[in-house]
């Protein structure tokens, strides 16, 4: 089953893979709402009223230079008179200030739309590496078998024993510790997503080796097999879109997980620095005037968050029942 | 069931391999450990002195050896930043995060369990409706958010219970705990209710669907057609056969208490082995990080075989299919 992964060694079989039969017939997005699932998406308002909710919150976090009231990067727009002030509808609250302001004086509401873009970023980010890695080694462990199977099965068995947010810690805490001290905070970011993605990849890899174990019985991949095509092309493009439909569903439930972990490492001071604060951050930096009475500078980044990640946890129950994909 | 037994310790074996390589590898790879040992001024030969006295020019796989020689006789090193012995700095905090991760499991189990039963047999009662929501509420809600949520209720603003820290402490000569003193239960509340409350919604889930599978079951409704009572049929048949996946899951739950204690000490700066290691990193303690991955290693190394072994024990289904 080890056909060489060269492509210019078989011209022709790259041409007939090139042009697979079911390519072109339908629009990516009327395809998307001719099925069972766009029907069953109509008939749970829990799930339209939880994709709204994410759908917006992406919107509003990914549009924050353009609809925030205030650059809270821009130290112009800042000043520390106006800071720990409570929101506007509390008692010396003002009124350009929604939410408030945190003790450097920054508007709580922009910080959040800042931060929430920022957290959203590095969980589709960190989703997309643990999604791409896992996929990949399962669809091949999957497909060809034997010790390489094993192997990677037997380390995705392994690390799944150990809890995903403690694996991410410890990982984040390396990769911090590697870099330089000076570094530090440039290369959080990646160190975060690095960690999250690594730790995430198990289980894809598990749900799409199960998935190509099935595929790889029926008879479209035997026929590719029979006509030569590379083994690397039958999994590009015929295995790995017949895997994709469980894949999706734990992508989502993925992305609350990714969120909450960046969060929670921001939170342990792990994570994304106070300079460009990430929500995890911001909860971070306001429980530290908890004790002040300045609930705000927590409260209002902490529901935020938990807002986001009960939506999209939402969103991916509803795919998971209507897809009824057998994970695991 | 020895075959089995052996095959897994085999593995074990071979994951604390794989995790000390790395720990090892952290020495390497994370400053120069001569740098932290002498000052600015020394000179090139006494660099090399030292180097050659702490074995660093030795072959690696010699070094290797060595770290783990070492490693198993209990020795990790001096601490960079607190200049000690790493195992006395780990044996001293110990008895914190083992006492938090006890007290939540009882808390987890305790109230998991009854309520799981509560809500498996009487389905439709109001109770069981707003403790299946508040679960889901607490699935979804990150664990240092309850912390918080949890120290502003108790301890800003109705100012009952301590927000931080681990007082109370009674030395046993070789155990400090926190359990024998009011002042001692008082701080250890708030950390182990917040630790436990994932855990015990998890634990709620999982008791109700087990035991709502078996009130379906013919040899229940044998059991009513004897006419037995209602509290034999609930506790004595279905509780007791819900009880194997329930274990499984309580098991694995110690692993996950564990892991996420490192998240709740450091909410509530309860000087546990979690706390220990997020310091650590930030002051670049590479003995203590290597310790800590060794040691949480070697923790959910056992925890894993207990389990299985404990499943093939329970269960001898699983005896067929893996002997």
């Amino acid at each position: 089953m080890t056909s060489a992964p060269d492509p210019s060694a078989s011209p022709p079989e790259r041409e007939l893979g090139a042009h697979p039969e079911h390519q072109g017939r339908m629009g990516f997005f009327a395809r998307l709402m001719e099925n069972d699932v766009a029907y069953s998406f109509t008939r749970s308002p829990i799930a339209i009223i939880a994709a709204i909710i994410t759908v917006l919150a992406i919107l509003a976090c990914f549009a924050a230079p353009l609809i925030a009231p205030f650059d809270p990067f821009d130290p112009a727009q800042i000043s520390l008179w106006d800071g720990k002030l409570p929101p506007a509808w509390a008692e010396g609250g003002q009124a350009q200030y929604l939410l408030g302001t945190d003790n450097q004086g920054r508007d709580m509401l922009s910080t959040i739309l800042y931060g929430g873009r920022l957290s959203i970023l590095v969980g589709l980010t960190a989703v997309a590496l643990g999604m791409t890695l896992g996929v990949a080694l399962g669809v091949i462990s999957g497909y060809f078998g034997g010790a390489v199977d094993a192997f990677v099965m037997r380390i995705a068995d392994v690390q799944l024993t150990i809890p995903g947010i403690l694996l991410a810690i410890l990982i984040n805490g390396i990769g911090r510790a590697v870099i330089p001290q000076e570094l530090r905070d440039d290369f959080a970011i990646y160190v975060v997503i690095l960690a999250i993605g690594l730790t995430d990849w198990p289980q894809f890899a598990r749900v799409a080796r199960g998935a190509t174990l099935v595929e790889a019985q029926k008879e479209y991949v035997m026929a590719a097999r029979v006509i030569g095509l590379p083994a690397w092309l039958i999994m590009l493009r015929h295995v790995l879109p017949n895997v994709l439909r469980p894949v999706m569903v734990l992508a989502t439930i993925g992305l609350a997980l990714a969120i909450i972990a960046e969060a929670t490492l921001s939170f342990l001071g792990q994570g994304i620095p106070p300079t460009t604060p990430s929500l995890g951050t911001l909860i971070r930096v306001g429980n530290e005037f908890l004790f002040s009475g300045l609930w705000w500078i927590t409260l209002f980044p902490a529901i935020a968050l938990v807002t986001l990640v009960f939506a999209v946890n939402l969103l991916g129950d509803w795919m998971r029942d209507a897809l009824n994909p057998k994970l695991r | 069931m020895v075959a089995f037994i052996l095959r897994r310790l085999m593995q074990s074996l071979l994951v604390m391999l794989a995790v000390s390589a790395v720990s090892f590898s952290l020495f390497n790879f994370v400053g120069d450990p001569v740098n932290n040992m002498v000052g600015q001024d020394a000179t090139r030969e006494q660099r090399q002195q030292i180097r050659v006295e702490l074995g660093l020019e030795d072959p690696i796989l010699v070094q290797y050896s060595r770290f783990v020689g070492n490693m198993v006789q209990g020795e990790f090193g001096v601490s960079y930043r607190i200049r000690r012995p790493v195992e006395d700095l780990i044996m001293e905090r110990l008895p914190a995060t083992l006492e938090l991760v006890f007290v939540s499991a009882i808390l987890a189990m305790g109230f998991g369990i009854a309520a799981g039963v509560y809500t498996g047999i009487r389905r439709n009662s109001w109770l069981s409706r707003v403790l299946l929501s508040t679960s889901l509420v607490g699935v979804s809600l990150p664990t240092f958010i309850i912390g918080i949520g949890l120290i502003y209720l108790f301890a800003v603003h109705l100012r009952i219970l301590p927000s931080s820290g681990r007082s109370g402490t009674v030395d046993l000569g070789w155990w400090k705990t926190s359990l024998l003193t009011r002042e001692g239960w008082a701080s250890i509340l708030l950390p182990a209710i917040t630790l436990s409350l994932f855990q015990a919604t998890m634990i709620l889930r999982l008791v109700r669907a087990e035991m709502m599978e078996v009130m379906r079951t013919d040899f229940i409704k044998f059991a009513r057609a004897r006419g037995l009572s209602e509290r034999a049929v609930n506790f004595g048949h279905a509780l007791k056969n819900t009880l194997v996946p329930v274990i499984t899951i309580i098991g694995l739950n110690i692993g996950n208490l564990i892991a996420f204690s490192v998240i709740t000490e450091t909410v509530f700066q309860w000087p546990g082995t979690g706390l220990m290691f997020i310091q650590s990193v930030d002051f670049v303690d590479v003995p203590i990080m290597s310790a800590y991955l060794v040691f949480v290693a070697l923790m959910f190394v056992i925890i894993n075989l207990v389990v299985d072994i404990l499943y093939v024990a329970i269960d001898p289904r699983i005896r067929i299919g893996s002997a």
